[in-house]
């Protein structure tokens, strides 16, 4: 393949990452293509205020650094570069899997070494640039408050970019290797899901541990750290030397990057194709060994039943939300274990964590159960009432949320009974909104496509994500200020009923 | 209690898309007939058989299996059906049983007899090796076999297929034919489309020839070759001289 030929299928790859972008949010409908782009230019224009707020006493920092300062800053590049890495293993695994054009790349007559060096480069363009979007309003504060040095901090997003990318296609690689194609799929998407959330959560860990905080500068900002820490001329402070201003450490960040991609690629290329061979051979005789048992007797509803559940434990995103939504489970089931030998009142911060991870659960849960049927024509022609089909259906959301969450709700008896009572209010009203939601905007979808569930249908996005945010807040404020807590449930009911009044009208 | 002795009965069937799709479409089938629904692309063949398995509402019409009007009682009608799409509809992480079980639970066949009977229907479509393996990486030919077997495992009455052979080897098809001439012997009655002429002209006993939703001929084939005027035809040619003619006339 010569340099014409490669440089049109990097453009082809590009093309590719740009509308399966823009499918993601569109919705795949071709009209809202414009509404998309300028969503996400007054997002992006709405995010220099949050960022302001966070970053913006940071811009007057001139070197040198202390190492407190450096400590922080490292950690805030180190969380960017894990969700970069969870982004880059997301978007790796999609190419062996999703894209189904792997046969006509294999059979056609080029080097396939050379097709997917281009390939692995095109995620490591679209990891960055997908960094480089994000960054850009807390480089634009930085740079309006503090200078233009700060434009530097750019290229410490494109030396992490480049690193995450090549780091996560030697993860995706070596798993293939180790427990073949089919597994590394599932491990992938947990990986994804879990990376980044991994690192706050441990910082979280590490806080209340030892500070009784769920505040993770407080382990950052803490003596320790600052005693623990290697001197500021070593090699581990380069991305946040880099980030204010030190060129040299800028060059040798890149440089980094960019020998670590290149040795990946060079490694990693030939074998892609193998590998790629591999994972679709593998799809074709996925084997799971299922024990043999005898069929088992009950009613319609519970045939429906079991499937969902039987479905949802089989599901790869389902499996890696949940564990994501149990880690950040983790810090105030921590608090709360804590604070049975203290009266710490860092233990009311449980309730709004738990009804808001229940929230976002049973919304994930309700489109996989209600919209994302796979064999649609198949439950529609069974002799079962729609509206008892439906039923079952929403059984299987609340009783998995049930078993998830009522184990917390019943530690939380042993600390406080009234907290105990609110959460589980909370968890129980959470999830029925979310549900209901889920059930007024039901559309008919296959489950593999629930990473477009939320551009689907905005309105049915956000009222999902401000009822959890609603009840979450009203289950806090029942705790401290009951009358205000009226106040948020009836604004919360209100949200419900005007999101009801605006969806598409079912039988 | 129902005392029409059709095994379907189609009246005044309508239904409107952007266009007229279903056009007042009578049709009669009779128990234990194998009966092949033929026409052009987007004639409305499957659009009436979707609206006869309870799958899409007509506009206008009557729809009675076996006496049960699919209309007012759609659910006692939809339990004597079996409906099977071109596009298998399976679920990925379930096991060709796992998926039987499920559906037999759907229909309330009781285990002991669905058991059974789901292992046999998978042994004679040759998937006998494939029981415990989820569906994900099997074949479209495949697929389209376990989504067969699920459609037979409560015994329906009346078995509607759109298309069931397409994607299908020579052997599949071969497996899928034997069994719905094994079903249609034992007094089960087959509506299905096909654009396999060779298939309607081999097993059917009756052919429907449908052009821009309405019913343009029907009988068995020598009867089709007779409203064509040559006995000596074969069905392809019935088949394009009656779309044809249907063409120039619209």
């Amino acid at each position: 393949m010569n340099s014409t030929a490669l440089s049109w299928f990097a453009r082809h790859e590009i093309r590719l990452a740009w509308r399966e972008w823009l499918a993601m949010m569109t919705g795949g409908r071709r009209g809202r293509k414009r509404a998309a782009i300028v969503g996400l230019l007054v997002f992006a224009a709405l995010l220099h205020l949050p960022a302001y707020a966070v970053i913006g006493k940071y811009a007057n920092l001139q070197r040198p650094i202390d190492k407190t300062t450096l400590i922080v800053t490292t950690a805030t590049i180190f969380l960017a570069w894990t969700l970069m890495l969870s982004q880059a293993i997301e978007s790796v695994t999609r190419v062996f899997y999703a894209r189904a054009d792997l046969d006509l790349i294999m059979s056609s007559p080029v080097k396939l070494t050379n097709v997917f060096s281009v390939r692995l480069a095109a995620i490591a363009l679209s990891v960055t640039a997908m960094g480089l979007l994000f960054s850009t309003p807390f480089v634009d504060v930085l740079v309006l408050k503090g200078g233009v040095r700060w434009l530097v901090a750019f290229g410490v997003v494109i030396a992490i970019g480049i690193s995450a990318t090549a780091v996560a296609i030697a993860v995706t690689v070596m798993l293939f290797r180790l427990i073949g194609a089919s597994r590394t799929r599932l491990v992938a998407q947990i990986l994804a899901a879990i990376i980044g959330a991994g690192f706050v959560i441990a910082l979280q860990v590490a806080a209340i541990l030892s500070y009784g905080t769920l505040s993770r500068f407080a382990v950052l900002t803490s003596q320790a750290a600052a005693a623990f820490a290697p001197d500021p001329d070593s090699i581990v402070w380069w991305p946040a030397r880099a980030a204010f201003g030190d060129g040299e450490a800028l060059l040798l960040l890149l440089a980094f990057g960019l020998s670590l991609l290149g040795a990946v690629m060079a490694g990693f290329s030939a074998r892609f194709a193998d590998t790629a061979a591999r994972a679709s051979a593998n799809a074709a005789r996925a084997s799971h060994g299922t024990r043999r048992r005898a069929f088992r007797s009950g009613s319609r509803q519970q045939a429906l039943r079991r499937k969902e559940f039987m479905l949802l434990r089989r599901d790869p995103w389902l499996v890696s939300q949940t564990l994501m939504q149990l880690l950040y489970l983790v810090p105030p089931a921590l608090l709360l274990w804590r604070s049975f030998s203290d009266s710490s009142l860092a233990i009311v911060l449980i309730t709004p964590v738990v009804v808001m991870a229940a929230g976002q659960l049973a919304g994930g849960l309700g489109w996989l159960t209600i919209s994302g049927e796979d064999a649609p024509d198949l439950v529609a022609g069974a002799p079962l009432p729609p509206s008892r089909m439906i039923r079952a259906k929403i059984e299987v959301v609340l009783l998995a949320i049930a078993a998830l969450f009522a184990p917390l709700v019943l530690a939380l008896i042993f600390a406080s009974p009234t907290q105990a009572v609110v959460t589980a209010c909370g968890v129980v009203m959470a999830a029925a909104s979310a549900t209901a939601i889920q059930l007024w905007f039901r559309v008919q979808a296959r489950r593999s496509q629930f990473r477009r569930r939320q551009t689907s249908s905005r309105l049915a996005t956000f009222a999902e994500a401000f009822s959890s945010i609603g009840w979450a807040a009203t289950a806090a404020l029942a705790l401290a200020i009951p009358l205000a807590a009226a106040i948020s449930g009836l604004i919360t009911t209100g949200l419900l009923a005007a999101t009801w009044k605006l969806s598409p009208r079912r039988e | 209690m129902p005392s029409d002795q059709s095994a379907l009965r189609v009246q005044g069937l309508t239904k409107r898309f952007d266009r007229l799709a279903v056009d007042t479409l009578d049709l009669v089938i009779r128990p234990g007939e194998f009966y092949a629904l033929l026409g052009p692309n987007g004639a409305g063949k499957t659009t009436t058989l979707r609206m006869v398995a309870g799958l899409l509402r007509p506009d206008a019409g009557a729809v009675s299996i076996f006496g049960i009007d699919a209309l007012n009682d759609p659910v006692a009608a939809k339990q004597v059906t079996a409906w099977v799409s071109d596009e298998p509809m399976i679920y990925d992480k379930l096991t060709p049983l796992e998926y039987l079980e499920f559906i037999a639970g759907l229909w309330g066949v009781a285990p002991s007899i669905a058991d059974a009977c789901a292992r046999q229907l998978l042994g004679s479509l040759g998937l006998e090796p494939n029981l415990h393996e989820r569906c994900e990486g099997f074949s479209k030919g495949m697929r389209q076999k376990v989504a067969l077997a699920g459609a037979l495992i409560h015994d329906p009455r009346l078995i509607i297929l759109d298309e069931p052979l397409t994607g299908l080897d020579a052997v599949s098809a071969r497996h899928v034919k034997r069994l719905l001439g094994e079903r249609v012997r034992a007094g089960n009655t087959v509506i299905m489309t096909t654009h396999i002429l060779e298939v309607a002209e081999r097993m059917a006993d009756r052919i429907g020839v449908i052009a821009s939703g309405r019913l343009v001929a029907e009988g068995t084939l020598a009867e089709l070759r007779q409203q064509n005027g040559r006995n000596d035809t074969s069905l392809e040619d019935v088949f394009i001289a009656l779309v044809d003619t249907q063409a120039a006339a619209a």
